[in-house]
């Protein structure tokens, strides 16, 4: 059984907006009863079926790890949190509907997250400022998650929901927008839950199928080596995050 | 017409510290939320204007600012409507928000709010009898027996931050206790985590997969519902549930440790800044201070133990003190009762501007991991502030407080005031019994001081130890 292949995705957001619920709601099919403060990381699996209803179809699990902190976070949590982003292969964006800053943080949190993983491709990194281009090559998939829409009174609905449209510029992601209390929102046949099953896939293909014309096509050692001897680096942790990378891949 | 004037300037202030209160609570406190209850503003800015204001009227004592009968109109007439806040308004609206939660009892909020306010007054009046605060001379809604009741609860929170805040101080500066940490743990300590992550992951998948097939054949439901299904499922047990129990309570120990692992390696990597942090100007600076402050903190302590052993309340003011020292031991001449107004004021400005600016400081607290750690209790309350629902409710508490510890600020500062403007507090807040007040902030200071060490001295020695272990 542990046999099929295998995922990741990062699920990010501020606190509170819901992570903990969204993925026990995405693994579990079910509501979860005692949401509590998420201390480091918390990861949970689903068993997706990729391709499902074409000859082609196989199963594979999707780990959901849920990284817990806000991105105001002294500098050793977020050192401490560096730790779970090795070879991510999707993130899904977790930001509150009746909170505005958990969606403009959502910028702060692709920076933590894909800054650490972008394949070196000779652009540069800047310290820390945000610069669009950095994206311009990003090639893991992207899923911005809306959530608590049930608060959010019916007029006002349309209103907070085009807020979330300038990340589109940059990222160009899938939105979903739910309530994570209400597992409707996700059933079976629903645009959402066609459009989580297409993230998925996206995801899956990313990773196992493109690797043809792909930076990914580097084998892990290669790639390891590349990143230690890229000058101006900010983290010296590349060092020590390229030696666990090699514990973690398969 | 010189009451009218003194007024409109108290009115005045008023208004500029509500507006600050207001500024303050959607710049900071709620900043980011779309739905914001009004009534919850007002009471938070109300409740601090009226604060801020006892202090401005304290400082206008000293200053000799306004006339000083109106100076008295509008201590009792600030004293009334605060206690009238923070005894009646506040808990009722704690109650009402506590109530509209809870989705059974939406339908009668009103109703079981006044409940719950009438349980909080009984216990709010049971509070006085074990302390001999006041004489018996006194009826029963007067100022004095609302005023003594909040001064203890006050008195207890102040001693308490106080306390702890003079051990911890210290600690957090002197680099003495700076544990010596190396690159390696850190990758050691991150390895584990990461082990520890793959092991979860890998129940985990079991466990989904477990559940995929039980649904794929048909045995959705885990839970037997009802009389006979209970005795189905003892007969029929379905080994597939009882597996999963079994992985998901491994599953939870290993959660707990990394949990556990992913808090040591970030007061790893705290540690380790602040070694770096401690090397540069700055720090050297802050670690000298903090030999200061600990002397200080050292000569706090002795005192509150000599004060209580040898029961004796202090009569004279530091400031009064000092100046009797300089003038008869070291001989200098100055005008002795200019110089006191001044550099009381000081004095007791700092003291008021630190407080306040302590508090505030801690209820915008952005990052509580380090809290966490060290109960979930504490964790789970601040988790209820991040949710919109419950945040209401935290705020109301936290304006009960600051009200509380404002009022009881005033009792204090009462000791570190020359005598001569003394006068006006006494005269204010009654008969009460100032020196209970001091007594008990000695010892319950004593007390949070001691446990503070006890707490930190354990931290410090657990630590190392589980670095230790494999």
């Amino acid at each position: 059984m542990a046999s099929l292949d295998r995922v990741k995705v990062l699920v990010l957001g501020d606190s509170g907006v819901g992570k903990s619920s969204l993925v026990h709601l995405l693994c579990q099919n079910q509501v979860l009863g005692n949401p509590s403060w998420t201390v480091g990381c918390s990861v949970d699996v689903r068993v997706h079926d990729y391709k499902e209803g074409t000859p082609e179809e196989k199963t594979y699990y999707i780990e959901l790890w849920d990284v817990g902190g806000s991105v105001g976070s002294a500098s050793s949590v977020k050192s401490t949190r560096a730790v779970f982003y090795n070879s991510v292969n999707g993130i899904i964006f977790v930001h509150d509907l009746t909170n505005k800053k958990s969606s403009q943080n959502l910028r702060r949190w692709s920076l933590e997250a894909l800054n650490r993983d972008l394949v070196p491709t000779g652009v540069l990194v800047t310290n820390g400022d945000y610069d669009q281009e950095q994206f311009a090559d990003n090639q893991i998939p992207l899923l911005v998650i809306g959530t608590k829409l049930d608060q959010i009174h019916e007029t006002k609905r349309h209103e907070v929901l085009t807020r979330t449209a300038f990340l589109a510029e940059d990222f160009n992601p899938e939105e979903i927008n739910l309530d994570c209390t209400n597992p409707r929102y996700l059933a079976a046949g629903s645009s959402n839950a066609v459009k989580l099953s297409r993230f998925f896939d996206k995801v899956i293909e990313k990773r196992y199928f493109l690797r043809e014309g792909n930076q990914m096509t580097l084998s892990p050692i290669c790639w390891e080596m590349f990143s230690i001897w890229i000058p101006g680096f900010p983290d010296r942790k590349r060092f020590g995050a390229g030696t666990l990378k090699s514990l973690h891949y398969d | 017409m010189s009451f009218l004037i003194d007024s409109s300037i108290m009115i005045t202030s008023q208004i500029l510290f509500f507006g600050f209160g207001w500024l303050f609570f959607m710049r900071q406190l709620f900043k980011d939320y779309e739905i914001r209850q009004y009534v919850v503003q007002v009471i938070f800015s109300v409740t601090f204007a009226f604060s801020c204001t006892m202090f401005e009227l304290i400082i206008f004592e000293i200053l000799g600012v306004l006339n000083s009968s109106s100076r008295y109109f509008h201590w009792k007439m600030n004293l009334c409507v605060i206690l009238l806040i923070l005894v009646f308004m506040v808990p009722f609206y704690i109650g009402y928000f506590i109530v509209s939660n809870i989705r059974l009892l939406h339908k009668q909020r009103l109703l079981f709010s006044c409940l719950l306010w009438l349980t909080f007054m009984y216990f709010f009046w049971k509070l006085g009898d074990p302390f001999p605060i006041l004489s018996p001379k006194h009826g029963i809604l007067s100022i004095e027996q609302l005023i003594s009741r909040v001064g203890v609860i006050g008195v207890t929170l102040m001693a308490l931050l106080s306390g702890f805040g003079a051990v911890n101080c210290p600690y957090t500066y002197m680099s003495y206790f700076l544990r010596n940490v190396t690159d390696t743990d850190i990758l050691a300590l991150e390895r584990r985590l990461l082990q520890t992550m793959d092991m979860i992951i890998s129940k985990k998948k079991r466990m989904a997969m477990a559940r995929r097939t039980m649904f794929q054949k048909g045995e959705v439901h885990n839970k037997p519902s009802g009389f006979w299904g209970m005795i189905k499922s003892v007969t029929t047990s379905a080994s597939g549930s009882e597996n999963l129990t079994l992985i998901q309570q491994e599953v939870d120990a290993l959660e707990e440790l990394s949990r556990q692992l992913f808090l040591e390696t970030a007061d790893l990597y705290a540690t380790k800044e602040r070694i770096e942090y401690s090397k540069t100007f700055k720090g050297k600076y802050f670690n000298f201070l903090g030999y200061f402050f600990s002397i200080y903190c050292v000569w706090k302590i002795f005192m509150a133990t000599i004060n209580i052993v040898f029961d004796r309340v202090g009569k004279t003011d530091p400031v009064t003190r000092g100046i009797e020292i300089t003038v008869n031991y070291l001989g200098i001449q100055f005008d002795v009762k200019f110089w006191s107004q001044h550099i009381s004021f000081i004095l007791v400005g700092i003291i008021i501007v630190t407080s306040i600016r302590g508090l505030l400081i801690t209820l915008t607290k952005e990052d509580f991991t380090e809290v966490e750690s060290e109960s979930s209790l504490v964790g789970k309350f601040f988790y209820a502030i991040s949710s919109s629902k419950s945040s209401n409710v935290i705020v109301l508490l936290l304006a009960q407080i600051m009200g509380m510890y404002f009022v009881s600020s005033v009792l204090l500062i009462r000791m570190s005031m020359p005598l001569e403007y003394r006068t006006i507090i006494t005269e204010v807040l009654g008969e009460l019994q100032f020196n209970f007040y001091h007594r008990w902030f000695d010892v319950i200071f004593l007390v949070s001081a001691l446990s503070s060490i006890l707490f930190l001295y354990l931290a410090h020695k657990q630590a190392p130890e589980k670095q230790m272990a494999p």
